[in-house]
């Protein structure tokens, strides 16, 4: 097993364990995650009280507008923001590329997000996620992609909305259809728990154990189109543990107050008084694009498996 | 009795659940009124630049250092560095209620957390389950400091100041309740002289 010299006399010190992947993003609950594409990005962020960044090249927004393959950023530019902050940081690599996964292990990101915003590597297999000692967060519309990616190893969770989109609607799809499916499953009885289990296509001890906790065995952050304190705080409300916010911030127009306004709707996501407040005076708020006019083929969501 | 979990920010929810489990009636505080009639408070593990950055917007940090004055008070881990007099050279709000002086992210990043069984002075039935994430040590304390637990490289990782208690691990994610057990009877003590 890993060692790090850590003991006090009974065991060694042990690293990579599910509990430690598992219990940073338990650290993180209640707390925003903001995309940043450099160091000064990243200064505003930890500034406004982000608990993490996304190191990447592109935004979402941007990314969608670009059009190409979107890849895993360069580590150069990845360590240029690890530098400048004291928050952790996460990195993106491709849906099933395990070799930039392994890449942003050896550079001692934090956290990689295996990320339909990226173009994916592999349109059957996920990466492997045990095999690594860093933990992983990844994307689910409903429960049985979630409790599928957390077989493979994903230490948290985010439901996808739709990258790049300031457009909240597919957020909340997701987040209700995962948290809906959640609370019907806990009404079944043992022996209705087996189907279930086969028609979400997810493993049954994971299936038992969500009954069991009434809830997800790691944590699950709302992402895709948060664009408003407001947004941020109906994300809390329907039930997620704390929210990432990707083009919503940097295509704004005042983007150091509208992160803190988020962090704050964020904690405070349960008293109205204080969402009236941070409301105020924001600026103009990214201009978006309304998913409803998107094709399918538009959609980012659709990547994953 | 009746304690709060500071919940701006972090694993209010896990401390919460562990107190409960134990028989306390819990409140989770947000803003300076919700301190007001507790008999003891947690602050918890999170990202201790953002709990910080939030007490102050909600004008938490005098309210909490007299909170501390007299009520017993638990910090882990970001609540730790919270509490902590010296940090070092970064710069984010504290209590600075604890005569200790504290080193952020003491192992590196996230590759190097870990768990480990420590011993820790008070704590009866052998080694503590200690999960240590992206966790702070304090490098000295004060006359006033008892050190109830160190690693090997003798860097503290629990320690008690009268009725201040602060560890560097998060007892909130262990299947082991003995140190909430240990906090809730230091809040009785002090309740009922």
């Amino acid at each position: 097993m890993a060692t790090n010299g850590h003991t006090n006399g009974h065991n060694t010190g042990e690293t990579g364990t599910e509990t430690v992947k598992r219990g940073l993003a338990q650290m993180l609950k209640g707390g925003v995650i903001m995309d940043v594409v450099t160091p000064e990005q990243a200064k505003v962020a930890e500034d406004a009280g982000a608990v993490a960044v996304m190191a990447l090249e592109r935004i979402p927004a941007d990314i969608r507008a670009h059009g190409g393959v979107a890849r895993m950023s360069d580590p150069d530019m990845i360590e240029g923001i690890m530098k400048a902050v004291t928050i952790p940081v996460m990195a993106k690599a491709r849906i099933g590329h395990f070799v930039e996964a392994q890449i942003l292990e050896a550079i001692g990101i934090d956290y990689v997000d295996e990320s339909e915003v990226l173009t994916p590597a592999d349109e059957e297999h996920h990466i492997n996620k045990h095999k690594f000692k860093i933990p992983f967060v990844c994307g689910a519309r409903n429960l049985g992609e979630a409790l599928r990616r957390i077989a493979e190893g994903a230490a948290m969770i985010r439901t996808k909305g739709e990258a790049g989109t300031g457009d909240v609607v597919e957020a909340v799809r997701h987040a209700r259809t995962l948290l809906g499916e959640i609370r019907r499953l806990t009404s079944l009885d043992e022996d209705e728990m087996f189907t279930f289990a086969k028609n979400i296509q997810a493993p049954y001890a994971l299936v038992k154990e969500t009954a069991e906790l009434g809830r997800l065995p790691v944590v699950n952050f709302a992402a895709g189109g948060v664009a408003t304190p407001a947004d941020a705080a109906l994300m809390m409300q329907l039930g997620v543990d704390g929210v990432f916010v990707g083009s919503g911030i940097f295509k704004s127009g005042d983007p150091a107050k509208r992160a803190k306004a988020i962090v704050e709707a964020v904690t405070h996501f349960n008293n109205p008084d204080v969402l009236a407040k941070v409301s105020r005076n924001l600026g103009e708020a990214m201009v978006g694009i309304s998913v409803s006019s998107m094709t399918d083929q538009q959609k980012i969501a659709q990547r994953g498996w | 009795m009746e304690i709060g979990v500071l919940a701006l920010q972090g694993a209010f929810i896990e401390h919460r659940k562990k107190l409960e489990s134990l028989g306390a009636t819990v409140r989770e505080v947000r803003l300076p009124e919700h301190l007001d009639g507790l008999d003891g408070l947690i602050i918890p593990g999170g990202e201790s630049t953002t709990i910080g950055k939030l007490a102050v917007s909600y004008g938490l940090l005098d309210p909490l250092r007299e909170f501390t004055r007299s009520k017993p008070t638990w910090g882990t881990c970001a609540g730790m560095i919270f509490l902590a007099k010296d940090i070092g050279g970064d710069r984010q709000p504290l209590l600075g209620v604890m005569d200790l002086t504290v080193n952020r992210n003491a192992f590196g990043r996230q590759i190097d957390s870990f768990e480990v069984n420590l011993d820790i002075a008070g704590i009866e039935g052998g080694p503590f389950p200690a999960i240590f994430i992206r966790a702070p040590v304090a490098t000295s304390a004060g006359a006033g400091v008892d050190v109830l637990a160190r690693l090997d490289d003798q860097s503290i990782v629990a320690a008690r100041q009268g009725h201040l208690l602060a560890t560097a691990f998060h007892p909130e994610l262990s299947d082991d309740a003995r140190i909430h057990r240990f906090f809730l009877d230091l809040a009785a003590s002090v309740s009922t002289p």
